[in-house]
């Protein structure tokens, strides 16, 4: 019994499609097979996995029970997250860190969000020239930064302050917020911005109850990105802050380049912890354009 | 010049000297008006600017001058003199050279085909991989830096199980020395390799490959006739940030190359941490600041900067 | 009703970019309560004026003021003007009804009085009752409304709209283009409405300033700039339009062999434009008269194109030049056939000589 309309040997094209393999369909409008790019996937995922992989082992590294890092670990102990906890001095230095790197956040969002809205606003004759200046910190390797720094810290008795840290961290983290922000901006419909005013908003009230509601997630992930830049900033941190006042990182730096304490195992757990949350966070708020 | 407001610029406006532009009422008053928007901006930028400038900018000119100034306080070039004459220098520049091409290289072979797989991969998919791509740009440098030393080792990861898998019977130096520095390196810097690439791939409209197959191409010459210069400039972007970034690298090249990999930033840290000689290192800082700024200003006849600035290569 | 609006006063306003002028040395009189058109092709100036009344655009030179108060130098918080984009730029995070209080919460007004009067913009424009739904909810005919309430809400003497409808489809445009106009007439503040459709200039307006290259062509009732434009680019700009080159001389208009009457006595000799309209043609038999005091021309039928409600019978005359007819669709004569073309005296428009734009 054949269904009408069709003849002896016929076969429906949609049928014959599903019966092709996924390495015989075609990936790509020139025809190009799932087959024939294999290659492809498996080095594109290899790379993938490479960029993961050697921070998640640390993870369970850090569980490891016995005096050496083992993988997989023999024993489970949460040993080194105990000596890590009682520490005065790991504990300080984390302390320090996470005031430093709030404080970054708190100061450098705003200046960096008021610099990258005024650049984008204006018709200033030097617009480029001034974000040039505002970005060179990512573009002036830091190693001379961190000894420049040091110097005039030296002169300005800043070394080793918070005060002082946090300066030089907020100076490192404006070009990033200006970036995040900037782009923001830049996909931004100003003239909502000029309804506003027309309705008899000020510029000032323009910006805050039009502009900023809406680019208010990329201003956040500015300041997420800027809390990041601080904690993990080591260069500056190294010259810069010491005593009751150094930093995390500083100390990582300084025991890996002594030997390898496990401890640092599991902070480093903890920092991929904190780091993983924050950049999921940033990723899944509103909707992020990136760099 | 992009006014606020909507004028799309004129397109026949009539032209003519500006002649007696004065005798229109109101000029005055209307420059004037101009003139505090203009600061009231300017304001908004000062503070940034101003902690920039105090912070780096200052600093940063502080050891220019300390560049030139001899042991003994007076002026002289005997530090740029010495970095002429002295081998050690030369053999630190190669080395930085060395690893910042060598790993800019392998970025570039390992980050193309990964950011063409993500742009070919339908967006949410690709959203998802970026993750994995993001995540170790702001993990903590010293973590990953870590992590690969914990794997490198005589003792560590890879050594106990290839000797364990029988694969080789010594444990193979991967650590402290240039393999290892730029094993660490090249992990550090692939997403800014693969970030740029991806846009400037992502937003290549795939009606050119189309077109090129219509007219005869086989898959692979419209690959590389088409695909691959239209991404040449997130190519050169990628490449670029990551020669640059390589050039003053430090972190990972102390920890990973173990004291052998020595690189002009490793020279300066030393030069401060141990030796005390503020002149040789402010000059050596000089010449990578220098040396930087000049490939960035070649590099921006090349490139659009804008690309990185933010707006997208619209070709 | 005087109290509903202002008058606008532009005196030699003047923008330039470069060598360019944007524009130049614009004076224009807007009466109070006048709906008024400023038409053009793009890069005109137009826009520019209209940013320039709102206050976005600082022009280098020149006076503007609403009534007596000189307006130039204020920013565009301070001018209480009503506008209208073309991409209606609502706020998304806000409700419709957030949306079009907005102005009033800016002016400290009571939030009871704000629902109040909010709701009753709304229903102005025919949204009474849309206040809590969100922008996305809406289709473009409705958020245009939203931007309308929005901007009438606070009771403007002065509103400005940018080519507010050409974001719509060409039916609700046309239909917009009557609620806008019976809203003016309501409210009765003063309008400036910038479009590049003549069409839309011509249903709307009191009055259309025609602006090219930053200067005005024509300001003048819609009738006036359809039936006797100033110009060769006004003539052009609007309705479709034939010119032939005549002469005048000793007071005698002469197209060829044949003298023309004017219903305004004929400028001074020279070469002049005539500019013929294809729809005021008529077409008559071959050695016909037209009955009246109208200009006849003969001619030869070439073709005929069929448009619908009218067609376009393509004729030529005897020294070769091409025109156009439009009449109706009835059967027509045959192509070959010999004519002649009457035209009132009152459509004998003669303009300065100009090379085509």
């Amino acid at each position: 019994m054949t269904t009408p309309g069709r003849s002896e040997g016929e076969i429906p094209i949609a049928q014959a499609a599903a019966r092709t393999s996924w390495f015989r369909r075609a990936a790509t409008d020139t025809q190009i097979t799932h087959g024939a790019r294999l290659w492809l996937y498996a080095l594109a995922t290899t790379v993938l996995l490479l960029l993961m992989l050697p921070t998640l082992l640390v993870i369970p590294m850090s569980f490891s029970g016995s005096q050496y890092l083992e993988f997989p670990p023999r024993q489970w102990s949460l040993r080194w997250y105990q000596s890590y906890f009682d520490s005065t001095a790991w504990m300080q230095a984390t302390s320090t860190s996470l005031k430093a790197a709030f404080l970054t956040a708190l100061i450098s969002t705003p200046l960096a969000t008021m610099a990258a809205y005024g650049l984008h606003a204006s018709r200033l004759r030097h617009a480029n020239l001034l974000t040039m200046l505002l970005l060179a910190p990512m573009v002036v390797p830091v190693i001379l930064i961190g000894i420049g720094v040091f110097y005039s810290y030296v002169k300005l008795k800043l070394v080793n302050t918070l005060l002082g840290l946090v300066l030089a961290h907020s100076m490192l983290a404006i070009p990033v917020v200006m970036l995040v922000v900037g782009s923001a901006l830049r996909s931004f419909d100003m003239d909502q911005a000029r309804v506003a005013r027309s309705l008899g908003a000020s510029p000032i009230q323009a910006f805050l109850q039009v502009t900023l509601p809406q680019i208010r997630f990329s201003v956040i992930t500015g300041a997420v990105l800027a809390f990041l830049t601080s904690f993990d900033e080591i260069i500056v941190s190294l010259f810069v802050s010491g005593g009751d006042n150094s930093t995390l990182t500083r100390n990582m730096f300084n025991a890996l380049r002594d030997q390898v304490d496990p401890t640092i195992a599991a902070i480093s757990t903890i920092i991929v912890a904190i780091t993983t949350l924050l950049v999921v966070f940033t990723q899944f708020i509103g909707n992020p354009k990136k760099d | 010049m992009n006014p606020l407001g909507h004028a799309r610029g004129p397109t026949q406006g009539a032209q003519r000297e500006s002649g007696a532009e004065d005798a229109l009422p109101n000029v005055q008053a209307l420059r004037r008006t101009d003139l505090f928007e203009r600061l009231g901006l300017l304001a908004l930028v000062a503070p940034a600017l101003l902690l920039i400038l105090v912070t780096m900018l200052l600093p940063v000119g502080w050891l220019f001058y300390l560049s030139l100034l001899s042991d003994q306080g007076t002026f002289s070039l005997e530090h740029y003199q010495r970095m002429w004459e002295q081998p050690s220098y030369a053999r630190t520049f190669w080395t930085t050279f060395q690893v910042s091409f060598l790993s800019t290289a392998i970025c570039i072979a390992l980050g193309y085909p990964l950011a063409y797989f993500l742009s070919e991969i339908p967006k949410r998919a690709a959203n998802l991989c970026m993750i994995a791509v993001l995540l170790p740009l702001w993990t903590s440098l010293l973590v990953r830096t870590y992590a690969w030393l914990v794997l490198l080792q005589r003792r560590g990861l890879i050594n106990n199980w290839g000797i364990e898998l029988g694969l080789w019977d010594e444990p193979l130096a991967l650590v402290h020395n240039l393999t290892g520095t730029l094993i660490g390196t090249v992990h550090v810097m692939l997403p800014f390799m693969v970030l740029p690439l991806y846009s400037a791939m992502r937003s290549i409209d795939r009606n050119y490959l189309r077109a090129a197959a219509n007219l005869g191409a086989s898959p692979l010459r419209s690959f590389w006739t088409v695909f691959v210069p239209l991404a040449m400039p997130g190519l050169l972007t990628g490449a670029l940030i990551v020669f640059i970034l390589c050039l003053g690298f430090y972190i990972t090249p102390a920890v990973l190359g173990g004291g052998k990999v020595i690189m002009v930033s490793s020279r300066i840290a030393n030069d401060i941490e141990i030796f005390f000689n503020w002149g040789a290192a402010s000059a050596l800082g000089v010449v990578l600041l220098v040396v930087t700024a000049l490939i960035i200003l070649a590099a921006a006849r090349l490139v659009r900067l804008d690309g990185v600035l933010g707006g997208r290569e619209r070709v | 009703m005087s109290n509903a609006s202002l008058p606008i006063s532009v005196s030699q306003i003047t923008k330039r970019y470069g060598k360019v002028f944007a524009l130049d040395h614009v004076d224009l009189e807007i009466r109070s309560g006048e709906f008024m058109t400023l038409l053009g092709p793009s890069g005109s100036g137009k826009t520019t004026l209209l940013t320039v009344l709102a206050g976005f655009t600082r022009p280098d030179g020149g006076s503007l003021k609403f009534g007596d108060a000189e307006m130039v130098c204020v920013p565009p918080h301070k001018r209480d003007v009503g506008m209208v984009f073309q991409n209606y730029a609502l706020f998304p995070h806000m409700s419709v009804a957030d949306n079009v209080g907005f102005p009033l919460k800016l002016r400290r007004v009571k939030p009871a009085e704000i629902a109040q009067r909010a709701e009753r913009a709304l229903e102005m424009v025919r949204l009474g009752g849309y206040g809590g739904r969100g922008v996305e909810q809406l289709s473009g005919g409705q958020r245009q409304r939203v931007a309308l309430a929005r901007a009438i809400v606070f009771e403007p003497r002065i509103m400005l709209m940018d080519e507010p409808l050409s974001a719509l489809d060409k039916q609700l445009r046309e239909h917009m283009q009557i609620e806008l106009r019976q809203l003016h007439d309501k409210l009765g503040m003063t309008t400036v409405y910038v479009t590049h459709d003549q069409r839309e200039a011509l249903t709307m307006s009191d009055r259309i300033a025609v602006i090219n290259s930053g200067r005005i062509m024509q300001l003048d009732t819609p009738r006036a700039i359809y039936e006797r434009p100033k110009n060769r680019f006004v003539a052009e700009f609007i309705g479709e339009s034939t010119f032939l080159p005549v002469t005048v001389a000793q007071g005698r208009v002469r197209l060829g062999e044949q003298t023309l009457r004017t219903a305004t006595p004929p400028p001074a000799d020279g070469q002049r434009l005539l500019m013929l309209r294809p729809e005021r043609l008529r077409m008559l038999g071959a050695g016909e008269a037209a009955g009246d005091a109208s200009n006849c021309i003969d001619a030869t039928l070439v073709a005929t194109v069929y448009q619908g409600d009218s067609s376009l019978f393509q004729v030529v005359l005897g020294d070769g030049t091409a025109l156009s007819v439009r009449g109706a669709s009835a059967a027509g004569p045959a192509p070959g056939a010999l004519l002649r073309l009457a035209v009132n005296v009152e459509d004998t428009v003669l303009l300065a000589m100009e090379p085509a734009a």
